[in-house]
């Protein structure tokens, strides 16, 4: 059997980033897992610039962002396999594999990093009625056909959800020749980036249509037709709001769900609400030495923040293969309530953790005006003013570790929305 | 001149082809859409039903019966996904639990063996999530599950090795008696062409069309209403939410739905039961959904309907008089009906093969053939296969080391051998079917692109021409810049 | 006079901002909460800009298309003639990042360059 001292699952934005983080913090037996035939993941799809702010200081394409993270692990000599698809991930972190070269094989890692990334919500998931046709597809699907096969899945447009790739597609589409006619969004407010609504629809002149859902597909081959309808405060259509469009193609961008089968395999618990692993500080699971980041912890908006949540996984990777698991310590938990849906991480080792910790999460709508307080216990520690939130973006506070040593019997931490200043 | 054509490749055109493909006959199977199994068949509840449900009497109860009886052997033979999981019918607080005993008798007539009624107490210990209400069920341990597309495949397929010629993309559009037989008129779908099929025996398998073919050459009319079942299937995750076949009692609130695991370990709860007028009208509507989920929750609680992957429709081909139409038609000299074939249809498949097979047989005066292969074997999976087989077969064909469908885990090597097997796939829909690739949780939304580009590769076909499920259903129009 | 309502993309807050304008120059901004806004605004409706993107094929590739962008920021009315610039455009592997595709994208004067490195394709290699 082959051992390696860390095993990446996926060669995405956050396996290249935990690798080059990990390599840098002294590990050199590291093997990358892609079931693509490139390294880059899903950003070798998303040709649009406007990813790297954050990290590179400019403006890039998917492609580019991607290739300087792969050009990083490069230059360290990480190995990688491509084409090859991870079967099971086992509790004592025995990696199956298979590609047509190696045929199946087994691995023995001391530490594995999850980084699968996420997969669309389909049709099917949505529970939208009406017929069965060609013409339906993920807006990520529509996304890979334009973008690297070259095809056009079809002229005449309607999109359900304006999530970014959603909002995307839409100028992709538009600039390819279709007639993108309508975005419907089943929410009183778009997922997506204000910067994406101005630059992908309105500039195109494509009607956004907010709290709408599609409630019948027409055309028994090919779709024919579609119908949206306004929905009320339940989600469910108004009858009588109906509006037809003819179109061949519907694309869907409603949602991304974080792809955790292999996660399940090896036994790491979900998190229910981000369908993403519960992890603490070090980013690692309830498996000891198994740790998660990028979009299969918790979908994130940036992909900024994945390399940055990565690095963290990758050197936390390495402190565990160099030094072990350590010994037992206290865990606080991290309580999300009064509007914050969820925080990664959901526990703290106030003994085990940097020196600050970032926290992300999300919140469950639209807040205006309200700030972002952090309690230990019932002690306010932080509150931070913020002019307007929205559960299409994370959020963040920093835990320090100095602030937490002061509580030595601290019980939780709760993360809220409140009013005020 | 064909001795039997054989309309419908569904599958009971499919099982009576390879019955008949049994004999010294010239054989052909002509069905509309481009791949077998493209209509009832492919959406239905994949039950083999133990037979207590039909009237004594019925065909419905005797072919049922039968159809049940040849499965394990049938499964064998024809390499079926089959599995007898037992079925209960449940009885909730608020019904008449004589309805339960009167099923039970009619069970016992039909000859359906081991059927007895359950307390709540041993139901509970067979299948810990019944609904509250349930308080007793009757238990049928010959009930089964099976995969439709495969059995379908597997009867088209193994007569399609014997000798029967089957044209897809065919509609029949009329049919004529001739001195010799009949002439069967048809329009390629794709191309417009017309040709002519003659036969001395023509077996109506038509399903819900099944009425329109037996009146073009019968006074005897049939009338068959297309009855729309909605379903919705669950992700594998809610797979083992139940582990029998759970129907419920009819009661004067409707037939209700069953909820079941399939073959591949899914769950799938329905169908409605509604009458349509129009026989192409396989949508699902909010109304049927809704229905669903309220209705399946009587028998079963906890139903993780949030794990949906997909929702279908098929039409089921009632017959006015409430039985299936068997037998030639007694104006139509060599005109056999199989029609009428709604539930317990896909049961009853095997032994309607048998049946009209035997009848064409008198008929003609066949023979049997000699070399007849009987055997059949299904797409290999790899998954089946221990880590030492795997790598065997992964040396000898590195297509099996290929995953293209990450969530149910298909390699190239299964979609190759679903492309160049007797009647191969040529759509996303037929690999689909044939290798459950693109039928898991993200419903093809990663391997569609990758199946295209092996279609294109393997059949060969031009990427435009790929469709999901025939002509019109094109998946790509055009190139970028293009349109 | 005329105005101009538009939607601030400056941060999620998204103002909606209106842009009043005399003889085509800004007379007022209003509705913005932070000077980013005022300076969007005064941009977008005298000389709006964007950076555009689009894909090419490829000949001889490992893949079939790369992808490609304006090496820097073209007017908004010049989108569609950009694109179609690229219409009948085919590049043979290998491409890397920021290979000219075009020198000048429709008369902006701005090239249009690869943003996706394309290595041979590796039977290509063999032949």
């Amino acid at each position: 059997m082959k051992q390696y001292d860390l095993v990446i699952v996926g060669g995405g934005p956050a396996g290249l980033a935990a690798a080059v983080s990990a390599k840098d913090s002294g590990i050199d037996s590291i093997l990358i897992i892609e079931r693509d035939k490139e390294l880059g993941g899903i950003l070798n799809q998303c040709i649009h610039n406007g990813f790297g702010l954050h990290t590179f200081k400019e403006e890039l394409t998917g492609p580019e962002y991607a290739s300087r993270f792969i050009s990083q692990a490069a230059e360290r000599g990480i190995a990688y396999k491509l084409n090859t698809m991870v079967m099971d991930i086992s509790p004592e972190k025995k990696v199956t594999a298979m590609n047509r070269e190696d045929g199946m094989f087994e691995i023995e890692a001391k530490a594995v990093i999850l980084a699968m990334g996420c997969r669309e919500r389909s049709r099917g998931a949505l529970n939208i009625p009406g017929y069965r046709p060609a013409g339906i597809y993920s807006a990520g699907t529509a996304q890979r056909l334009v973008n690297m096969e070259g095809y056009m899945p079809g002229r005449e447009v309607v999109i359900l959800g304006s999530g970014d790739i959603g909002l995307i597609m839409a100028r992709r589409m538009t600039l390819e020749g279709a007639k993108v006619k309508v975005v419907a969004e089943l929410m009183p407010y778009s997922g997506g980036l204000k910067r994406n609504i101005v630059q992908c629809l309105d500039d195109f002149d494509i009607p956004l249509k907010l709290s709408h859902t599609v409630v019948d597909i027409e055309g028994k081959e090919r779709v024919e037709a579609v119908t949206i309808a306004e929905v009320g405060c339940d989600r469910r259509p108004i009858p009588g709001t109906e509006e037809r469009y003819t179109c061949d193609t519907l694309l869907l961008s409603c949602g991304l769900i974080p792809e955790n089968e292999l996660s399940k395999s090896a036994g790491v618990s979900i998190n229910p609400v981000t369908s993403g692993p519960v992890v603490n500080d070090s980013l690692e699971t309830n498996i000891s030495g198994i740790f998660a980041c990028g979009n299969v912890l918790h979908v994130h908006d940036l992909v900024d923040y994945v390399s940055q949540e990565a690095a963290a996984a990758g050197k936390n990777a390495a402190a565990y293969i160099k030094n072990g698991a350590p010994a037992e310590t206290k865990t606080v938990e991290i309580h999300p309530v009064d509007g914050v849906r969820y925080t990664v991480p959901k526990y703290i080792r106030p003994a085990e953790m940097d020196d600050h910790l970032t926290v992300r999460f999300r919140v469950g709508e639209v807040y205006k005006n309200r700030c972002i307080a952090v309690y230990f216990d019932d002690t306010l520690i932080s509150r931070r003013k913020r002019p307007v939130m929205a559960p299409g973006e994370m959020e963040q506070v920093i835990l320090s570790k100095a602030k937490l040593s002061e509580f030595p019997d601290l019980g939780k931490i709760t993360i809220r929305i409140e009013e005020g200043e | 001149m064909y001795d039997v054509a054989i309309i419908g490749a569904g599958v009971t055109g499919s099982a009576i082809a390879r019955e008949l493909s049994r004999y010294q006959a010239n054989i052909c199977v002509i069905d509309r859409e481009e791949d077998v199994c493209g209509g009832t068949s492919k959406a239905n509840s994949a039950i083999i039903h133990a037979g207590f449900d039909a009237a004594p009497g019925s065909l419905k109860a005797r072919l049922n019966v039968r159809g049940n009886q040849m499965m394990d052997a049938l499964a064998k033979e024809l390499d079926i996904p089959f599995l007898r999981n037992g079925s209960l019918v449940t009885c909730t607080k608020d019904q008449d639990r004589s309805g339960l005993e009167a099923l039970l008798e009619k069970g016992k007539k039909n000859g359906v063996p081991d059927l007895r009624i359950l307390e709540r107490g041993e139901l509970l210990t067979l299948e810990p999530n019944l609904g509250d209400d349930v308080v007793c069920a009757l238990y049928a341990p010959t009930g089964g599950i099976v995969c439709p597309f495969h059995m379908t495949m597997a009867f088209a397929e193994n007569a399609c090795v014997n000798g029967v010629s089957f044209f897809l993309n065919t509609k029949v559009t009329s049919i004529r008696k001739e001195d010799a037989g009949y002439a069967i008129e048809t329009t390629h779908t794709d191309t417009g062409a017309a040709e002519t099929f003659r036969a001395k025996a023509v077996v109506n398998a038509a399903g819900v069309y099944a009425d329109t073919l037996n009146n073009m050459v019968s006074s005897r009319k049939i009338h068959i209403t297309a009855r729309k079942g909605e379903y919705c299937l669950l992700d594998k995750d809610a797979g083992t939410h139940v582990s029998h076949t759970i129907f419920q009692l009819p009661s004067k609130m409707g037939k209700g739905v069953l909820v079941t695991p399939t073959v591949h370990g899914n769950l799938l709860v329905g169908p409605t039961a509604v009458d349509v007028e129009n026989k192409e009208a396989v949508n699902t509507t909010q109304d049927g959904l809704d229905t669903l989920s309220r209705t399946a929750s009587l028998s079963v609680k906890n139903l993780p309907m949030r794990q949906v992957i997909t929702s279908f429709a098929g039409l089921r081909a009632h017959e006015d008089g409430d039985d299936f139409v068997i037998g030639e038609a007694p104006d139509a000299k060599g005109f056999i009906n199989a029609a009428g074939i709604e539930s317990p249809g896909l049961s009853s498949a095997p032994a309607i093969g048998e049946t009209v097979a035997e009848l064409v047989r008198g008929l003609l005066s066949l023979s049997e053939k000699p070399d007849f292969v009987a055997e059949r074997r299904g797409i290999l999976r790899p998954e089946t296969l221990s880590m030492e087989e795997r790598n065997r077969l992964i040396r000898e064909n590195p297509a099996y080391g290929n995953i293209i469908c990450r969530c149910e885990m298909i390699t190239e090597g299964e979609i190759l051998d679903a492309i160049h097997r007797p009647l191969g796939a040529r759509s996303l829909d037929g690999v689909k079917r044939r290798t459950r690739a693109g039928m898991g949780r993200c419903q093809a939304g990663f391997c569609s692109p990758r199946t295209m580009e092996i279609l294109e590769r393997e059949v060969p076909m031009r990427i435009y021409d790929i469709t999901k499920n025939g002509v019109g259903s094109n998946i790509v129009v055009g190139v970028n810049k293009e349109l | 006079m005329s105005t101009r309502e538009l939607t601030c993309i400056g941060c999620p807050l998204g103002c909606a901002v209106t842009v009043t304008l005399e003889n085509g120059t800004v007379t007022g901004v209003a509705g913005n909460t932070c000077p980013r806004g005022d300076a969007y605004a005064r941009k977008e409706v005298t000389n709006p800009t964007r950076i555009v993107t689009s894909t090419v094929r490829v000949k001889g590739g490992a893949v079939p298309m790369t992808n490609v962008k304006t090496a820097s920021d073209i007017p908004k009315d010049k989108i569609f003639d950009c694109v179609n610039a690229l219409r009948d455009v085919v590049v043979t592997a290998p491409v890397n990042i920021g290979d000219v595709i075009l020198p000048d994208a429709a008369g902006t004067g701005v090239a249009i360059v690869a943003a996706r490195n394309v290595p041979v394709s590796s039977e290509m290699r063999q032949l």
